[in-house]
């Protein structure tokens, strides 16, 4: 594959050392799997798995008017945050699309620092910094100045506290700690995940980021620790029914029809909190909804839904799934529809597969709480 | 990479013998390595016809789907059930382990194909 265009994480050397089959995305140079995608899938969901995440953006918001600033920016209650304290929301539009999805850690009530997805990067920030006029604050983008490395995995924890004398064990879920030692040198890290399973992000300087790659390794190997590409990160986001943007999220969908009204807090103001409140009082015309093939058949991306010959929405991810073993998917459908159990079709090729609609909890997620 | 002598193939990547009239037809090893783990093969029926180059099934790993394509025209004459329950047996021996079997129609069809050295200087290119 021609990567001459792709831009390069600072891990990107790494790669080929552990085996990386790396590919363009979004305009990144990463691995999509090392030793295969299923035995990723399962060091993850049973040791451990290190991913490169270093395309993803991230900025901060400091200043007197930050908090009022990144509150009219997303849709959940920032209010809510304390100091290292995380929170998962969506930025959308006036009408009620979305930006995109992020999180957004509190350093101190006037310092945030806010992760946005790496395809998203130019437009998040030019958004942020077109709604930024008149609030008193200083937006700084720090994507090219971080690295990050996700563990994820029940044995995270145990590989990660070998490398720090911090006690994790003080990090609670969606926190963070700032200027923590791992192996020595100074990092950011936070207990969230994009796996469904208990798992570190570590936010370190570029040049620091192979050195802790490979420390990880040297302590970790033991404790099943792999490393782990952007196939398996799809798989295991999907199980555990975690959004993705351009598939479950985009400019045309809202947090309500995502399933995410729990993120959307209408008793805040913030861009697009009219149009919601809107669409909920009127009632959601398309649902997001989690089915399971009675036919074989896989569903896959855009394929279309149909009821009969009606077509009633499209798959937004679908895939055989490694740990249940069975073909599941998820879809945007038309709400009259959208009724637990009830039977739908997936087109696939030429063929009409059936199809019930089933909770989207398909994998129990293994949070450390 | 495995490639067969006396086997035909497609820059789709699939392979086909022939006996007679008979062509046996599967994908090759560069192929099911690319695809990785194949978790669902999407096998035709049984006297269904298809044209050279039309897809009459697929193949899917966990990741992604891949049309499978007629080599040459003609008649579905069996199908190989056990990939219905164990498609990952085309990763374990994809010339073992076949798709289909059809009747061609026409064998001059053959001629358009890659004999087994010019399929090897094709994914040499590719790769």
């Amino acid at each position: 594959m021609d990567l001459t265009n792709s831009r390069k994480t600072p891990l990107f050397d790494v790669f080929e050392k552990y085996g990386g089959k790396v590919v363009d995305y979004s305009g990144w140079a990463l691995p999509v799997e090392f030793e295969g995608l299923i035995p990723e899938h399962e060091a993850v969901r049973n040791a451990a798995g290190l991913f490169d995440v270093s395309h993803m953006g991230e900025v901060t918001v400091k200043g007197p008017d930050a908090f009022k600033f990144v509150q009219n920016l997303v849709t959940n209650d920032v209010s809510l945050l304390e100091d290292n304290k995380i929170l998962y929301a969506m930025m959308c539009y006036e009408d009620g699309g979305i930006v995109d999805d992020l999180l957004v850690y509190r350093f101190a009530e006037d310092y945030y620092f806010i992760v946005i997805n790496a395809g998203n990067v130019e437009k998040d920030i030019a958004w942020m910094i077109k709604q930024s006029q008149g609030y008193d604050m200083v937006f700084t983008d720090l994507s090219n100045e971080t690295a990050e490395l996700a563990i994820q995995g029940p044995h995270a924890q145990t590989i990660l506290q070998k490398l720090t004398d911090k006690n994790l064990d003080e990090v609670g879920f969606f926190y963070c700690a700032r200027d923590i030692e791992i192996a020595g040198v100074n990092c950011l890290i936070s207990r969230t995940g994009y796996t469904g399973e208990d798992g570190f992000e570590v936010y370190v300087k570029p040049d620091k980021a192979v050195y802790i790659w490979e420390k990880l390794f040297e302590v970790g190997a033991v404790d099943g620790l792999k490393p782990v590409g952007l196939g398996c990160r799809d798989t295991l986001r999907f199980e555990a029914a975690l959004p993705l943007y351009g598939n479950e999220l985009g400019a045309d969908i809202s947090p309500l029809e995502a399933g995410l009204g729990y993120f959307v807090k209408l008793d805040t103001d913030f861009i697009g909190r009219d149009a919601l409140a809107k669409q909920k009082e009127d009632g959601l015309k398309r649902k997001t909804v989690g089915f399971e093939m009675k036919g074989r058949g896989i569903p896959r991306h855009e394929y279309k839904i149909l009821s009969g010959d009606k077509e009633i929405g499209y798959v937004t991810t679908g895939y055989y799934s490694p740990t249940l073993k069975k073909s599941i998917g998820l879809g945007l459908i038309s709400a009259e529809y959208a009724t637990m159990g009830g039977t739908i079709d997936i087109g696939i090729r030429k063929k009409k597969v059936a199809a019930e609609i089933i909770s989207k909890r398909f994998y129990q997620k293994k949070y450390k709480k | 990479m495995k490639i067969m002598e006396g086997y035909y193939y497609t820059k789709e990547h699939e392979w086909i013998s022939v006996k007679g009239n008979v062509g046996t037809i599967g994908i090759s090893d560069y192929a099911q390595h690319a695809l990785g783990d194949i978790v669902f093969v999407d096998l035709p029926e049984e006297e269904e016809s298809f044209d050279r180059g039309e897809a009459f099934g697929a193949i899917e790993s966990v990741k992604a789907a891949s049309d499978t394509y007629l080599p040459v025209g003609g008649t579905v004459i069996e199908i190989n059930e056990s990939l219905e329950d164990e498609p990952g047996l085309i990763n374990v021996d994809c010339y073992e382990n076949w798709i289909v079997k059809i009747e061609i129609a026409d064998l001059s069809e053959l001629d358009e194909l890659m004999d087994s050295a010019e399929y090897e200087a094709h994914i040499s290119e590719e790769e």
